[in-house]
């Protein structure tokens, strides 16, 4: 809806923005109120991107805010530079430097892991400010005398003081700021932010460089801050030393939270109604300093009861209006048709063509966890365009063996050779770039996107490389990329499900996303680990055809328990028994191997 | 100037401080442990055991009837929290169980405020701890002496019941598997409200013992939190014996530096961390793989 009118939300901002002078005064709002909230609402854009899009739960971007307020500061108030935005912009890259500093350390870790890491340094950068710093930074007292900016436009200056003009001056900083903020969501970046948030197992499998991801919304967050950190000194004319504290970070996160995380809006609303309760509890009610206490209940029952905040809440009544009416116009339309098959070409720029030879190589792998050897010294070649059967009783050692293939796990020893190149010890990504990839024994979905937006996920991985900083490009402007989804789509006969959150789907359904997801991605050798699991007979039935057309060009090792099903399609079968290879051979010639009737069935068939 | 006795006194200090730590850090990771929750609102459980032993000191004028006093009320506010709020936590992602407990520790700070007001308050030692002792080699506050002894003691006692008894074995196989547990008849809940309750036992006791050393404000569990996670980090989230040993190490290295620049010991405490997170990202004592 919003991407057919992409300006719609700038432009309803901006008017909003001038109408607050107008209106918000008469709810008891002055304007360096007002201004505050401003400050905060950049500062939180930043914050937003790093945690509501890319599920990374900072307690520590007080050290960003602080750095960059500091450096802009200590410039302005040294004279070592005259320009105000300069100086502003100087600060908001010394916080971005920071956030690399403090990225590289505290994206070793995810979760709760993170957020301590990220309360720590923070801490750490608030004792070297008020300590061995103090001398440029004026310690405990902060420093005095930020100066503010003016304009010159031809014969008109526009001096910003304080009150409506320094509204003035910030209001535009907002609004570029969130414009920014707003390319960079809808960017293709923008986009495995979110996959990221949702499953960062699966963002790292269809080829993205997730760390590098995580990293630079983590830098983004950081610039945001270090810009709101400088306009703070800028609004109150004073650096305050409280900018780095714990409380500082603190307040960001529990104003991003009651305004609505993933929304950008949220830390805005946020903290209009923090800093509206502040002022209304404390002078209007006389609470004085129970006010806090008020609003950390408000915010506990927030976290409670309404997860995603105000905006959150407003946008899922909208969402709920929305669907009922657009399900009863779906009910309405009819059947799809049939997959067009003529669609999804196998490979693509990556395909090396003067490599003959096998597709994939296994030599000598071998798997251990501690005393428990899963896999032996395994040796195995696919042949390009074969569609190969791996199949052993349970405990056999099928998952590891693939996992390894992949690389998500590294071998004990032996060697994976993928065309011609050694790739034993690469990362899943690179791996996926390659052109190997695999869907998985269970789905590993984006769980909070649609259907739609889960493949165009795999497919900006094929599309844009393993990282690109593509952060201003709309989506549209990916070449190639609308044909790449829509033709995986329609392959695996999603194409009229596809605006459908994946929550909405059935199991049959979400089996084949996760075939497409690894299609998606064009492989050249694609690996399937039990594709039929838990499928009913029609599921069963409609997923053997998707297999048998989706292997036109392409090269399948299909693991599965469905014999059946794997003696139809395969034309060698590999059996692995107690984590040794077994047996490999045609299917008619594993039907009559001895050793296999025997693993399978305990040496009854053979007595 | 580095004397000798200078810095004996303070590697006594650290030890004190790190006992302390080492016993607010193993409620922390007993809790994180068993309920895979971080509690944010750790910090607010060691200031209001601060708070309550003041209470109770100020009522009955015991130092002993404060400590377990004030131990006790730990033990049900913890509950509570957990029965109240955390419990409808589990199935929410990571995200939403820092952001509540945060919360609640919000709360807890601001009604102790509104309670007791901002300014700080001081309870005695108990006058059988009060003065120096001679320890043959240097003079030495007793009272800190007996912080030390206590803390000891506190986490030689949760280690026997994490260890020795039928509710540790049910806390320590929850920490592996709790669904598991649940299968086998044990009321998980139960037991997870009572780790709730003695992780928060422990950094309210912590905070009563504390209480004499410095003096009460509403948010001193602040810095203690997070000199807390660096303990953790270090030691290795979920491991008791990580705790005690970052706990040890964060208070040496706080009380060292603080001998040559105190303003540098916050500094070189997140110094060590970042060097334990870029050698051995899962802790000194933590189990590579369960993160």
């Amino acid at each position: 809806m919003l991407a057919r009118r992409p300006l719609l939300v700038e432009g309803l901002t901006a008017l909003g923005l001038v109408a607050v002078p107008f209106v918000l005064p008469y709810f008891g709002f002055s304007p360096g109120t007002i201004n505050q909230i401003l400050v905060w609402g950049l500062f939180g854009i930043g914050f937003d991107i790093v945690f509501g899009y890319t599920g990374l739960l900072s307690f520590g971007q007080s050290a960003f805010y602080g750095t960059g307020g500091f450096i802009a500061a200590y410039l302005l108030t040294n004279n070592l530079m005259s320009n105000v935005l300069l100086a502003l912009l100087v600060g908001m890259v010394g916080a971005a430097v920071a956030g690399v500093l403090v990225g590289v350390i505290a994206l070793r870790r995810t979760g709760i892991y993170f957020a301590m890491i990220t309360v720590a340094i923070a801490e750490t950068f608030f004792f070297i400010e008020n300590s061995p710093l103090s001398a440029w930074t004026g310690g405990e007292n902060g420093l005095p005398g930020v100066p503010t900016p003016s304009f010159t436009f031809g014969s008109f200056t526009y001096h910003v003081t304080n009150g409506w003009s320094m509204y003035g001056f910030l209001a535009v900083c907002y609004f570029i700021g969130l414009a920014i903020a707003l390319r960079i969501v809808r960017s293709p970046v923008g986009a495995i932010f979110s996959a990221i948030r949702d499953n960062p197992l699966r963002a790292q499998a269809v080829g993205h460089a997730v760390g590098l991801y995580k990293l630079t919304a983590f830098v983004i967050a950081a610039a945001y801050a270090g810009l709101a950190g400088g306009l703070l000194g800028v609004l109150q004319g004073f650096m305050p030393p409280d900018a780095f504290t714990f409380d500082t970070s603190g307040q960001l996160v529990m104003q991003t939270a009651i305004g609505g995380i993933g929304t950008l809006f949220g830390p805005l609303v946020g903290a209009v109604v923090w800093l509206y309760l502040r002022d209304f509890l404390q002078e209007v009610v006389g609470l004085g300093a129970a006010w806090k206490l008020v609003l950390g209940v408000v915010f506990v029952l927030l976290v409670c009861f309404l997860r995603r905040g105000l905006i959150g809440g407003l946008q899922d009544i909208i969402a709920r209006l929305v669907t009922r009416s657009r399900r009863a116009a779906s009910e309405a339309a009819p059947a799809p048709a049939a997959p067009s098959l003529a669609s999804v070409g196998p490979s693509r720029r990556r395909q090396d063509t003067s490599f003959s030879g096998p597709v994939l190589e296994a030599r000598g792998l071998t798997k251990s966890f501690g005393g428990l050897i899963a896999n032996r010294n395994i040796n195995f070649a696919v042949e390009p365009g074969e569609l190969r059967g791996i199949i052993g009783p349970n405990g056999a050692g099928k998952s590891t063996f693939f996992k390894m293939l992949t690389c998500e796990m590294p071998p004990s020893s032996g060697r994976i050779i993928f065309q011609g190149r050694d790739i034993t010890g690469m990362d899943v990504a690179a791996v996926c770039q390659l052109g190997l990839t695999k869907s998985y024994q269970v789905n590993q979905l984006f769980s909070r996107l649609t259907l739609r937006q889960n493949v165009v996920i795999a497919a900006l991985a094929e599309r844009r490389g393993i990282f690109s900083l593509d952060l201003l490009r709309r989506m549209d402007r990916v070449p190639g990329l609308e044909t790449q989804v829509e033709s995986t789509l329609a392959l695996v006969g999603l194409a009229a499900r596809a605006d459908l959150p994946v929550a909405e789907l059935a199991y049959g359904e979400k089996r084949r996303l996760e075939i497409a997801l690894a299609l998606a991605s064009s492989p050249s050798l694609l690996l399937l680990d039990e594709p039929l699991a838990g499928m009913s007979p029609q599921e069963r039935v409609e997923t053997v055809q998707l297999l048998k057309n989706i292997r036109r060009g392409r090269t399948l090792v299909v693991v599965d328990h469905d014999m059946d099903a794997i003696f139809e399609l395969a034309e060698r079968i590999t059996v692995l028994h107690e984590g040794t290879l077994l047996a490999e051979g045609t299917p008619a010639e594993i039907q009559r191997n001895g050793l296999v009737q025997e693993a399978y069935l305990g040496g009854v068939a053979a007595a | 100037m580095i004397t000798w006795s200078n810095f004996v006194s303070q590697l006594f200090n650290g030890l004190a401080l790190g006992a302390l730590l080492a016993l607010i850090s193993a409620g922390l990771t007993i809790i994180y442990g068993t309920l895979g929750v971080l509690n944010l609102a750790h910090g607010a459980m060691f200031m209001l055991g601060g708070y309550a032993g003041y209470v109770a000191f100020q009522a009955t004028g015991s130092y002993a009837i404060a400590v377990i006093a004030g131990a006790l009320f730990l033990v049900v506010v913890g509950g509570l929290v957990e029965l109240v709020v955390v419990r409808h936590f589990y199935n929410r992602p990571p995200e939403d169980q820092l952001l509540v407990t945060f919360g609640i520790g919000i709360v807890i700070v601001e009604l102790v405020r509104l309670a007791f007001g901002s300014l700080s308050l001081t309870v005695p030692a108990p006058s059988w701890a009060a003065g120096v002792t001679s320890l043959g080699f240097m003079i030495y506050p007793t009272y800190r002496i007996v912080v030390l002894a206590i803390a000891a003691a506190a986490l030689a006692v949760l280690y026997v019941v994490l260890y020795r008894t039928r509710l540790g074995m049910m806390v320590r196989a929850g920490i592996e598997d709790s669904g598991m547990v649940d299968m086998l008849g044990i009321n998980i809940y139960r037991v997870f409200m009572l780790v709730f309750g003695i992780g928060a036992m422990a950094a309210g006791f912590a905070g009563i013992v504390n209480a004499p050393v410095v003096s009460l404000t509403p948010d001193m569990g602040d810095g203690i939190l997070v000199q807390t996670f660096v303990v953790v980090v270090i030691g290795g989230v979920g491991s008791f014996p990580g705790a005690i040993l970052g706990g040890l190490i964060a208070g040496e290295i706080l009380s060292l530096t603080s001998m040559v620049d105190p303003s540098y010991s916050e500094v070189m405490l997140f110094v060590v961390m970042t060097l334990v997170l870029l050698l051995r990202p899962e802790g000194l004592l933590g189990l590579r793989g369960r993160a």
